[in-house]
């Protein structure tokens, strides 16, 4: 591929493919079956050009590709404001970025929840994946294999099929290295909707980019908490993998996350109790007072199931306030699945704002004036007020929905127990 | 001029005012366009990375950081070079890119701890001289 026989775009592509395997002493490339990209979203010309570039080469995505969130909204484009030369820039430039990725073979799914997609890599499948959330998700929920993975790299992965064979594709990185006893948290608060981006918060600021084994968590814990955690532990840390045990596909037992090497007594525990999760609320938590301008559901993108509680939680009691905009972000196979469920109608005529394709807190979207957020998403609320400028809240779904209707914060202290 | 040389991680010379960074620092979030540090609270929030010799530890944050230092190549407001005491894939990646693209090349070269911590900032260096590895 190097030498060009399958072209120039597969030669440019191995060279950046090359460039990483030596930068990481991989000892040589492994095949990937599906790569998901997350340079479609505009961060200046140099993506366009490289995109354009390897489209101009011939270049051909060659293993099945998603793509994550762009810069527009495709099927709401009015949706991204047009109000500045700089937001009409992004609107123009990202809407070519994404048409650039298209071009290139890839499918345009724009989510960065391709899990919830059909991309599901099964157990031991080497893939490679970009955005955070969705590498945490790849390895640690599905037991499928990537490493951290970003901008260009991810491309060149999909136009050559291959990858380094290096960090969390290989055994070694990804044995459990610090283990996160849950056992003296309620399990009321556990299963509560903000135990997994306030556990995954606390855990990434304290592993830094380390493999954390959980224990202690029920074992009703469910794909969107799970989800909700990795999103939250690779924003404020930079964890790529995690085991659960009993729950998640490499944690049957503590022994089998840590592996051989390691027994459970000679690793390192750090015991989290109720207090750690409200401490976490109030750091991650920058807006106060109750003044309140914006409700921000869906980061990563809402699952069906995440809709139809919102749905539930909205119907039979008061309108929302006029004062407060409601926003869910979902990719657009769960918005044609809640579609089939008759979750959207209600959604809307409730006044919920549904954005696909991209989300809030990564383009111009919310209304320039907008001072105060609220989100039950960690990740959210930890780039959101860099990104827009905002001071943010964090809140239950509940405590999201009540306050959007009240026009002003409403928390609930019984939610953390 | 003191001359910088290390396991080349993308081959190519530089020389410019030695920076040494504090604290490690994320392109992105970081860093805009013009190079300046805007993160607040990297301790050396307003200083300017453009035509230096950076010398950072090791890298942090987010992959888009790989997109911003290639935009900052592409705008001349990158580093002239980059030291680093730890291999960083995002920093690599964003250098091999500029160079397919633009054909301009911000070489990075990877030095022992002891060489590391003997750089001082504000002195004039120059990186090149043996080269290994990284593509030509």
């Amino acid at each position: 591929m190097l030498r060009g026989e399958q072209g120039p775009a597969v030669a440019m592509a191995m060279r950046v493919v090359v460039g990483l395997a030596e930068v990481r002493d991989a000892p040589r490339l492994v095949e990937v079956t599906s790569a998901h990209i997350d340079g479609c979203l505009f961060h200046g010309q140099v993506g366009l050009d490289f995109a354009r570039r390897l489209l101009d080469l011939g270049g051909r995505t060659r293993v099945p590709t998603t793509l994550n969130v762009g810069s527009m909204d495709l099927l709401h484009p009015d949706l991204v404001r047009a109000d500045t030369p700089e937001h009409r820039e992004i609107r123009e430039q990202g809407r070519a970025l994404m048409e650039a990725y298209v071009a290139l073979g890839a499918r345009p799914t724009w989510t960065c929840a391709p899990y919830l997609v059909d991309a599901r890599p099964a157990l031991g499948e080497h893939v490679a994946w970009a955005e955070s959330n969705a590498i945490a998700f790849a390895n640690s929920v599905l037991g499928a294999r990537t490493d951290r993975y970003g901008d260009f790299l991810d491309i060149c992965a999909a136009i050559t099929g291959r990858a380094p064979y290096a960090g969390l594709h290989t055994d070694e990185a990804r044995r459990g290295q610090v283990l996160v006893d849950c056992t003296a948290i309620p399990a009321h608060v556990l299963t509560g909707d903000l135990a997994g981006a306030l556990l995954g918060y606390i855990v990434g600021l304290r592993v830094g980019s380390r493999v954390p084994v959980l224990v202690g968590l029920p074992s009703t814990t469910s794909e969107d908490q799970l989800k909700a955690f990795g999103a939250a532990a690779a924003s404020s840390g930079g964890v790529a993998m995690f085991h659960v045990v009993g729950i998640t596909p490499e944690a049957p037992t503590v022994e089998a996350a840590l592996g051989p090497l390691a027994p459970p007594a000679a690793v390192e525990t750090i015991r989290l109790t109720p207090d750690d999760l409200r401490a976490a609320r109030t750091a991650l938590t920058t807006a106060r007072g109750d003044h309140l301008d914006v409700v921000s559901i869906g980061t990563p993108h809402a699952s069906l199931d995440e809709v139809a509680q919102l749905a539930a939680h909205l119907a039979g009691g008061p309108p929302l306030s006029e004062r407060v905009d409601l926003y869910l972000s979902l990719n657009r196979s769960v918005l044609a699945q809640a579609q089939q469920h008759g979750l959207v109608t209600p959604l809307e005529q409730a006044g919920v704002r549904l954005v696909v394709d991209t989300c809030t807190y990564v383009t111009p979207i919310l209304r320039s004036d907008a001072r105060v957020a609220m989100t039950n998403s960690g990740k959210w609320a930890h780039y959101a007020p860099a990104n827009l400028g905002i001071d943010v809240v964090v809140g239950s779904l509940a405590e999201c929905v009540a306050s959007a209707r009240a026009g002003r914060v409403v928390l609930d202290e019984g939610t953390l127990g | 001029m003191a001359t910088i040389d290390g396991r080349f991680l993308h081959p190519g010379r530089a020389a410019g005012p030695v920076l040494v960074l504090d604290a490690p620092l994320s392109f992105w979030g970081g860093t805009d366009l013009s190079g300046r540090i805007i993160d607040r609270h990297h301790p050396q929030h307003g200083e300017c990375v453009a035509g230096t010799i950076l010398a950072m530890r090791s890298g942090r944050g987010s992959s888009s950081s790989s997109s911003v230092l290639a935009e900052q190549i592409r705008q001349g407001t990158a580093p002239a070079g980059l030291v680093l005491a730890e291999p960083d894939p995002i920093i690599v990646v964003a250098v091999v890119v500029a160079q397919e693209l633009y054909g301009r090349s911000v070489p990075v070269v990877l030095v022992p701890p002891s060489r590391f911590a003997s750089l001082r900032s504000g002195l004039p260096a120059r990186i090149g001289g043996v080269q290994q590895g990284g593509q030509p």
